[in-house]
C-alpha cells in the first residue's frame, strides 16, 4: 500500500463527497426553509445532467452545456415549487413523500420517453483532460481536481450567500419565523420559489459535473440523493455546515472503503474471500457509519431537533 | 352507517379476489390466476406496512428490506435444497423446500432485521426516520449485490416452485389458495390487533403523542413492536412473492419496490384495514391495462398518485366507502 | 432536608423544591419552591410572561429542570419521563385540548383508564370488550356529563366539550394529583360555573395544581395561591393574604393591563395564548 494509492484515493474521496454535498445543501435548505422532504431531488439532478449532455452533445460545449443544465434544473425545481410542492409545506411528511415520489415516476418516465433507455454520455472537455502533475510525483485527473475545486467554492458561496447577503438573511430568517418574515413584507412566496430553484440548480449542477465522469441515464438520481438522505442524518437536518462535514465523511469512508477493507481482511484470509468480505463490507460502510451516528447523537452531528 | 358500508366493500374486494381466478380457472386463463396471486401477495406486503404507516404513523420507505428477506429467505433455503448442499456446512444444516418452514424462517429473520432498524431509526422521528429506513433499504441493496454467493446482481432461480403438505403447488389455482389464506389470516390478526388494546394505543402514538404519554405510556415500545410486526408480514409477503415468481434478485430491495408497497398502502387507503388489498388490486390493474396501452405507463401513475395525495386523502376504500368512522 | 413522607395527612403529594431553568440568558424559573397538600386546589397565578408555562413542562417531564428537584408521592421523580410520572399518579390535562381526535370519545377515556392499568402489550383481546377499562372509561365520562356522546367522534366535540374530556381522561388515571393547565380556557360563562363546581368536589379525590387565567374562578377555588413573576414565586397564601399583598398589586395585577396581548417569552410548546374560542 503505497502512499501515491492513499493520497489518490483520499482525493476520490473529496470528490465524491463535495457532489454530495451540491446534493444535500439543497436538500437541507430545501427542508431547513420550507419544511419539505423532496424525494424529486435526485430528478432534479438527472435533469441536470441530461441537459447538459444534450446542449453540449449539440454544441460541442461543455460550458454551454453546464450552463443549460443549471438553467433546466433550476426551472425544473421552480415549475414544481409553484405548480405542486407549494400545496404540500403545509402538510405532514407522508403526504410530502408520496407526491415527491409521483414526481420521480413522471419525471423518469418522461425523461425515458424523450431521450430513451440508452444512456447520453458527456465528453470531458479537451482543456480539463488528461492527469495533472501534483506534488510528490502523483498523476490525477485534472477533471477531477476541477470538480473538487467547483464544489469548494460552492461551498464557499453558500456560506458567504448565507452568512453576508441580504437573501441569506432572509432564508434564516424564514428559517426562524415564517409568519414574522411575512408580516415584514418580503415576499415569502416568491422567496421559497427562489431557494427551491437554487437547491435544484445546485442539484443540476451535481449531476452534470458527474454526468462527465459516469454514464447520464434514467435512474441515476435517486441512488445519489439516499446518499444524500444519509449526509444529512449525519451532519444534522437544515444545517448546511452539517451537510459539508456529513457529506466529506460519507465520501471517503465509502471511497476509502471500498479500497482498503478487501485489503485489510486480505491481511489475514485468503485473497478471494478477502475480497468478497472487504467489498460486502464495504458497500454497507457509510450505512454503518450513519447507524454509529444515530445512537450517539440521534439528531446529527449539527442537528438541534428533529 | 359507515362501517357498515365499509364491511361491505371489503367483503365484495375479497370475494373479487376469490372469483377472478375462480372464473380463470373455469376458463383456462392460468395468466389472470398469476395477477390474482400477484394481488393477494403484494397485497399482503401493503398490509404489512400499513400497520407501521396507517396504524402507528410510522412513515417507512424501507419496507423493500423485508420483502428481500423474505425473498431470499425463500432463495437461500431452496438454494441448498436444489443443489444439495448443506446450508451451514459446520452444523450440516441443511436447505429445505417447504413452505411452511421458509415462512418461519423469512417471519423471524425480517422480524429480526425489523427490531433491529427500528431499535435506531425510532429514536429519530418525522423526516429522519423517513430517510434512515431509505437508507438502511440501500444498504441491503448494495449488500445483495456485492455478495456473489447468492447471485450477486443476477439474483437466482429456484427450478421448481416449494412444496406444502397436502397441497400440489405446480397448479397455478393452489398456489394462489395458499397465498389468499395468507392474506385472510393476517387480515384477521391484524384487525384483532387494531381493536385490541395495542392497536388502540398505537393509533394513539400517530394521532397524539403528548396524550399518550400523559395516560402513562411511552410510544418508544408500541411503535417498535408495531415496526417488527410489520416488518414479519411484509417478511412472509417475500417469501410467497419469491415462489411465486421462482426467483429473488436485489431489486426485491431497491427503493422503488420500498416506493411500489407504499403505492399499494396509498391508493387503497391508509389506515384502512383493507386499504392495501384494494390499492394492490388497482396497482396490477393499472400496470395490466394503462402497461398494455404504453410503456411509459408509470407517467399515469404517477399522476394518479399525485392527485390522490392532493385531492383524495381517503383512497379508494375512502371514495367507495366515505370517511373512515371510528369503530367501536 | 427532609424526605416527604409517603401517606401521612398532611405531607405533600406532589412538591417542588429550588427548581431552576434557563434559556441563555433568560432563567425562566428562579429557585422556585411550592407544594400540593392532600384535600387542596392550589393555583398557580401570574402574568403572561412569567414562567408558568415552563414550569409546568417540567413537573410534567417535558423539559429537564437545570437544578431543583421535583417530587411526586414521596419520591423523588426528577429525572423521570412524562410516562413514568403519568404512572406514579400525576395527571395532566392540557391547555390545549390535547386528544385522539379520530377516536371515540369513549376510545380516548379507555386509553386513559389502559394507561392507568398498564397493560398496554395485549394483542388480540377487543379493548372495548374489556368491562374493567369501558366502566372504568365510562365513569369518567359519567362524573364530567359526557357519557350520552361516548359514541361520538372526538373530533365533532365542541371546545367546552373537548376540555371536559381532557378532565375524563385525567380521572380515568385515579391519580394522586391533578396537574391542570388552563381547564377553564375557552369556555363560557356558564361552561365555567360548571367546571368550577366540579373541581370544588374533585379536590376531595386528589389535589389539583390549578395553572388558570380565570381570576374569579381563581379566588373562588384555591386553598391556596401561588403568584410566580418573572420566573420566581413571590408570593404564597390564601386568597385573602394574595390579594392583600402588596408585593403582588404591584407586581401583578399592575402589569396584567399591559402585558395581555404580549406572548410568553419562555414558554414551551404553543406559548401562553388565550384560550382560543370554540370552533
Amino acid at each position: 500500500m503505497s502512499l501515491i494509492l492513499v493520497i489518490e484515493q483520499v482525493l476520490n474521496g473529496l470528490q465524491s463527497g463535495v457532489m454530495l454535498f451540491l446534493m444535500a445543501a439543497g436538500l437541507t435548505l430545501i427542508f431547513g426553509v420550507m419544511g419539505l422532504i423532496n424525494l424529486a431531488h435526485g430528478s432534479l439532478y438527472m435533469i441536470g445532467a441530461f441537459a447538459a449532455a444534450a446542449v453540449a452533445g449539440a454544441t460541442g460545449s461543455f460550458l454551454l452545456g453546464l450552463a443549460a443544465a443549471l438553467a433546466a434544473s433550476a426551472a425544473a425545481g421552480a415549475l414544481i415549487e409553484a405548480s405542486v410542492l407549494r400545496r404540500l409545506y403545509g402538510r405532514d411528511h407522508l403526504d410530502q413523500v408520496l407526491a415527491t415520489f409521483a414526481l420521480i415516476l413522471i419525471f423518469s418516465e418522461g425523461t425515458r420517453w424523450l431521450f430513451g433507455s440508452f444512456p447520453l454520455y458527456l465528453d470531458i472537455p479537451d482543456w480539463l483532460s488528461g492527469p495533472v502533475l501534483l506534488p510528490g510525483g502523483i498523476h490525477y485527473p485534472l477533471y477531477r481536481l476541477a470538480i473538487i475545486g467547483v464544489g469548494l467554492l460552492v461551498a464557499f458561496g453558500l456560506f458567504a450567500l448565507i452568512s453576508r447577503t441580504r437573501i441569506g438573511i432572509r432564508i434564516r430568517a424564514g428559517e426562524a419565523d415564517r409568519e414574522m418574515i411575512g408580516a415584514l413584507g418580503v415576499n415569502i412566496s416568491v422567496l421559497y420559489t427562489l431557494v427551491f430553484a437554487l437547491g435544484a440548480a445546485l442539484a443540476g449542477l451535481a449531476g452534470a459535473l458527474i454526468g462527465a465522469i459516469q454514464s447520464v441515464q434514467v435512474g441515476m438520481g435517486e441512488p445519489v440523493m439516499i446518499l444524500a438522505f444519509v449526509v444529512i442524518v449525519i451532519g444534522g437536518i437544515g444545517s448546511i455546515r452539517g451537510a459539508l462535514v456529513g457529506a466529506l465523511l460519507v465520501g471517503l469512508t465509502d471511497t476509502l472503503g471500498r479500497i482498503f477493507l478487501p485489503m485489510l481482511f486480505g491481511l489475514f484470509m485468503e485473497p478471494t474471500a478477502a475480497t468478497t468480505t472487504g467489498s460486502a463490507l464495504a458497500s454497507m460502510s457509510i450505512y454503518i457509519l450513519m447507524a454509529a451516528v444515530l445512537l450517539v447523537k440521534p439528531t446529527g452531528l449539527y442537528g438541534s431537533a428533529g | 352507517m359507515g362501517v357498515r358500508r365499509e364491511t361491505m366493500v371489503n367483503t365484495l374486494l375479497l370475494a373479487g379476489l376469490l372469483a377472478v381466478p375462480l372464473w380463470a380457472l373455469w376458463a383456462d386463463e392460468p395468466f389472470t390466476i398469476t395477477l390474482a396471486t400477484r394481488v393477494a401477495i403484494l397485497a399482503l406486503a401493503g398490509v404489512g406496512l400499513n400497520l407501521a404507516l396507517g396504524t402507528g404513523g410510522l412513515v417507512s420507505f424501507g419496507h423493500a428490506v423485508f420483502f428481500g428477506i423474505g425473498g431470499y429467505a425463500m432463495g437461500i433455503l431452496a438454494f441448498h435444497a436444489q443443489n444439495y448442499t448443506p446450508l451451514i456446512e459446520s452444523l450440516s444444516i441443511p436447505g429445505t423446500k417447504s413452505m411452511p418452514v421458509i415462512w418461519a424462517v423469512a417471519v423471524i429473520a425480517s422480524a429480526l432485521v425489523a427490531l433491529a432498524i427500528g431499535a435506531l431509526s425510532l429514536r429519530t422521528s418525522g423526516v429522519y426516520f423517513i430517510m434512515i429506513t431509505l437508507a438502511f433499504g440501500q444498504m441491503f441493496y448494495y449488500f445483495t449485490i456485492s455478495w456473489p454467493a447468492y447471485g450477486g446482481e443476477d439474483g437466482m432461480s429456484i427450478y421448481l416452485r416449494n412444496s406444502f403438505p397436502g397441497v400440489n403447488t405446480l397448479v397455478p389455482f393452489n398456489f394462489f389458495a395458499i397465498s389468499f389464506a395468507a392474506l385472510l389470516a393476517v387480515l384477521v390478526l391484524v384487525g384483532r390487533l387494531m381493536r385490541a388494546p395495542f392497536g388502540l394505543a398505537l393509533s394513539a402514538a400517530r394521532q397524539n403523542e403528548a396524550r399518550l404519554r400523559a395516560v402513562g405510556i411511552d410510544p418508544y415500545r408500541l411503535r417498535l413492536t408495531a415496526f417488527t410486526l410489520s416488518g414479519a408480514i411484509t417478511g412472509l409477503a417475500g417469501a410467497l412473492y419469491a415462489d411465486l415468481n421462482r426467483f429473488v434478485s436485489p431489486s426485491m430491495f431497491s427503493w422503488q419496490t420500498s416506493g411500489e408497497i407504499m403505492i399499494f398502502v396509498i391508493l387503497g387507503g391508509v389506515g384502512r384495514l383493507f386499504g392495501p388489498v384494494a390499492g394492490a388490486a388497482l396497482f396490477i390493474l393499472l400496470e395490466h391495462f394503462l402497461g398494455g396501452i404504453s410503456e411509459y405507463w408509470h407517467i399515469f401513475l404517477g399522476v394518479l398518485l399525485l392527485g390522490v395525495v392532493l385531492f383524495a386523502r381517503g383512497g379508494l376504500i375512502g371514495l367507495l366507502a366515505g370517511r373512515e368512522v371510528a369503530h367501536d | 432536608m427532609t424526605e416527604p413522607v409517603n401517606g401521612s395527612a398532611t405531607a405533600p403529594v406532589l412538591e417542588v423544591r429550588g427548581l431552576t431553568k434557563a434559556f441563555g440568558a433568560l432563567v425562566a424559573s428562579r429557585d422556585i419552591s411550592l407544594d400540593l397538600r392532600p384535600g387542596e386546589i392550589h393555583a398557580l397565578i401570574g402574568p403572561n410572561g412569567a414562567g408558568k408555562s415552563t414550569l409546568i413542562a417540567q413537573i410534567a417531564g417535558e423539559l429537564a429542570p437545570d437544578r431543583g428537584e421535583i417530587w411526586l408521592g414521596g419520591r423523588q421523580v426528577t429525572g423521570w419521563s412524562t410516562a413514568a410520572r403519568a404512572r406514579a399518579g400525576l395527571a395532566r390535562t392540557f391547555q390545549i385540548s390535547s386528544l385522539a381526535m379520530e377516536m371515540t370519545v369513549l376510545q380516548n377515556a379507555v386509553l386513559g383508564a389502559l394507561g392507568a392499568r398498564g397493560k398496554v402489550m395485549r394483542f388480540f383481546a377487543p379493548v372495548l370488550g374489556d368491562r374493567a377499562l369501558v366502566e372504568r372509561a365510562m365513569a369518567a365520562l359519567e362524573a364530567v356529563g359526557l357519557q350520552d356522546l361516548a359514541a361520538l367522534r372526538t373530533a365533532e366535540l365542541s371546545h367546552g366539550q373537548r376540555r371536559q374530556l381532557e378532565v375524563a381522561v385525567a380521572l380515568t388515571l385515579a391519580p394522586r394529583a391533578f396537574l391542570m393547565d388552563e381547564p377553564m380556557a375557552g369556555l363560557g360563562a356558564s361552561g365555567s360555573r360548571r367546571l368550577m363546581s366540579f373541581l370544588d368536589g374533585l379536590r376531595e379525590r386528589a389535589p389539583i395544581l390549578l395553572i388558570e387565567h380565570d381570576m374569579d374562578a381563581v379566588f373562588a377555588l384555591a386553598d391556596r395561591i401561588s403568584v410566580l413573576v418573572n420566573g420566581e414565586v413571590i408570593a404564597t397564601g390564601s386568597a385573602a393574604r394574595i390579594r392583600g399583598d402588596a408585593r403582588v398589586q404591584e407586581a401583578y395585577l399592575g402589569e396584567e393591563a399591559e402585558a395581555m396581548p404580549g406572548e410568553e417569552a419562555c414558554a414551551g410548546a404553543g406559548g401562553e395564548g388565550r384560550g382560543e374560542a370554540a370552533p
